[in-house]
């Protein structure tokens, strides 16, 4: 039926890239030869959608060459929960682990950025959903303390479903964490950017996310509290046109601004230059 | 007309037995008080057995029971003088968040929570409880009032979560909690945290950011609903239509439930809340007025103990309390 294909197309769907030459843009519908999409920051080159891109990626997109300096990759998470679904927890960290090359859902470290020393925390979505657990919220944590102690500003880049349920309420209570060591990065001064990409949600969002001195968006990106499925049970109706779009969240002056992914580097360094 | 859940069956049918026996007694005039006694004794011993051994679901549904009282309930049971106050000052007045000030044994509070409704028309204007963002922006403006005007603050944490809605989104529900986490952590007043039911995620969280957290014995906090988890983590089986596969989650929510560890004994064990509030056998609403009493100790106790830190010594050790929960290890 025409009017219920159109209602799931404003639905966001997970949008991966698959494997081969040829990639469908999940915006236009645009087949796209997937060097081209690569060459191209993983930015559609027809209508500027902006795929998911991992943690590593944005690194090198972000900070001058060879620069970063990995902090924390030792942390590892536990299970204090015993939390069994489809697998029990730490097979399913070891499998995620395998899957993305990554130990968990967040890399923090420090770099340099156009000569300009920060703190980054970058998280990435293709472990278990971005999920802010124990180890992520206090690699936050740690990267905000070491940007205080440097007085160095600090970075962050969400890309997250939101809090970890395998950790039940240990999850749940790093959003206070990160919450108020962002505290204790206003107290001192420091400048706290935050970058919010596809996607962006719960307990994420709901903590140091929207917190930062200055919140930037990739475009398109989709963020909100809760996901849209949600909302559209609650509320028994269509959701508005780009609902929870980071244009949405702009033009509802939730951020302040949004910003192609080849502009980001040279935003974030202006806006460095100018707190420092 | 008192309301049973499912498991408490076996208790619904002893007292109703009870009082068909003491109507008989009355209109008949006879004496048979020794019987009823002994039933009463034998509906005792059933109620304790059976709410010692409550299944994490079981909890679930006695955390949110329609007989269970609310914020407004204990505040009337234990405050004196409460006076609302109303507004976030921005947008309008949220009635799924309650606050003002009232006096707890004598001592100056605000008092802050969430707020549940009686019956279908209550339970719509206050949004079964479920904050919009200015609900969490009213709470805190009476926190920053309560901060410069140096009275401790008590918060009542009884939500499904927050509000799942367009507008909220359009109006900022992450940022409205976020704030709220971060501002918490270093308001200059002592603040004290009772769930009394329902600790719905984030959306009990942003009222739960305290110098000492409390839990009713048979309350619950959890970073999700057991119907939530269960229907992320139990949905994909690929082959199950709408109706099997909704059969599945409701099935899933007790495991859901148990796995997620949200019982006020377990988080008592993980030490992410500093004690229990112990209930009549029955759960709180069987007696609200000695759950109200209990309640009221531990508060002004705890006022006490930590009237007597500096502004700065307190929020320094709010922040150690918080900056020291997580479960990992650091591999060498």
């Amino acid at each position: 039926m025409w009017f219920k294909k159109t209602r799931e197309s404003k639905l966001q769907k997970k949008v991966k890239i698959p494997e081969g030459l040829w990639v469908k843009c999940e915006n236009c519908k645009e087949i796209v030869y997937k060097k081209e999409i690569d060459k191209n920051l993983k930015v559609c080159p027809k209508c500027n959608y902006h795929f998911r891109i991992s943690a590593k990626d944005r690194i090198k997109l972000l900070v001058d060459e060879g620069s970063f300096i990995e902090v924390d990759a030792n942390i590892i998470s536990m299970d204090p929960l015993n939390f069994k679904d489809s697998l029990p927890y730490p097979e399913k960290i070891k499998e995620n682990q395998k899957k993305s090359g990554l130990r968990e859902a967040a890399i923090s470290g420090e770099a340099l950025m156009n000569g300009y020393h920060v703190v980054l925390a970058i998280m990435d979505f293709s472990f278990m959903g971005g999920s802010m657990g124990s180890v992520v919220g206090e690699k936050i944590a740690r990267a905000a303390e070491t940007a205080i102690e440097k007085e160095i500003p600090f970075i962050s880049i969400a890309s997250s479903g939101g809090a970890r349920m395998q950790e039940g309420m240990f999850s749940l209570m790093q959003m206070a964490k990160v919450s108020a060591v962002v505290g204790k990065l206003k107290d001192n001064g420091i400048p706290f950017i935050s970058v919010l990409a596809d996607p962006t949600f719960g307990g994420v969002a709901a903590s140091f996310a929207m917190l930062g001195d200055i919140i930037i968006a990739e475009p398109r990106s989709l963020i909100g509290f809760a996901g849209p499925r949600v909302i559209e049970r609650t509320m028994k109706q269509q959701l508005p046109d780009n609902f929870q779009r980071a244009e949405f969240l702009l033009e509802h002056g939730l951020i302040d601004m949004v910003v192609n992914r080849e502009d980001m580097k040279k935003t974030l360094t202006l806006l460095i230059e100018f707190l420092s | 007309m008192k309301y049973y859940l499912e498991f408490e069956k076996p208790i619904e049918e002893l007292e109703l037995k009870i009082e068909e026996l003491k109507r008989i007694s009355d209109r008949k005039d006879m004496d048979i008080s020794s019987a009823v006694r002994k039933l009463e004794k034998k509906a005792k011993e059933l109620r304790t057995e059976i709410f010692s051994n409550l299944t994490p679901w079981q909890k679930t549904l006695l955390a949110r029971h329609s007989d269970r009282p609310y914020t407004l309930d204990y505040i009337n049971l234990l405050a004196e003088g409460f006076m609302e106050l109303h507004g976030d000052r921005r947008f309008s007045d949220d009635p799924a968040i309650v606050g003002g000030f009232a006096k707890v044994n004598g001592i100056k509070t605000i008092i802050i929570g969430h707020q549940k409704g009686r019956g279908t028309k209550e339970r719509i204007y206050r949004n079964f409880g479920q904050p919009q963002p200015e609900g969490y922006r009213k709470a805190l403006r009476l926190m920053r009032f309560a901060e410069r005007f140096k009275k401790p603050i008590v918060t009542f944490i009884d939500t499904p979560g927050a509000y799942p809605g367009i507008g909220a989104e359009e109006r900022g529900q992450s940022e409205a909690i976020a704030t709220n986490l971060m501002e918490m952590s270093r308001i200059k007043t002592p603040i004290i945290s009772v769930v009394i039911g329902e600790g719905g995620s984030g959306g009990a969280l942003a009222l739960g950011v305290a110098d000492r957290v409390f839990m009713l014995e048979h309350s619950i906090y959890s970073v999700i609903s057991p119907e939530g988890c269960a229907a992320i983590l139990w949905k994909k089986n690929g082959e199950m239509d709408a109706e099997e596969s909704s059969k599945a989650a409701d099935a899933m929510k007790l495991t859901a439930a148990a796995a997620l560890r949200l019982t006020a004994q377990d988080l008592l064990a993980f030490k992410i809340i500093d004690d229990i509030i112990p209930e009549p056998s029955g759960g709180a609403h069987r007696d609200p007025e000695a759950v109200a009493k209990k309640i009221s100790e531990t508060i002004s106790k705890s006022i006490e103990e930590l009237s007597s830190k500096t502004p700065g010594k307190l929020i320094e050790e709010r922040y150690k309390r918080l900056r020291r929960i997580g479960s990992f290890e650091i591999e060498s």
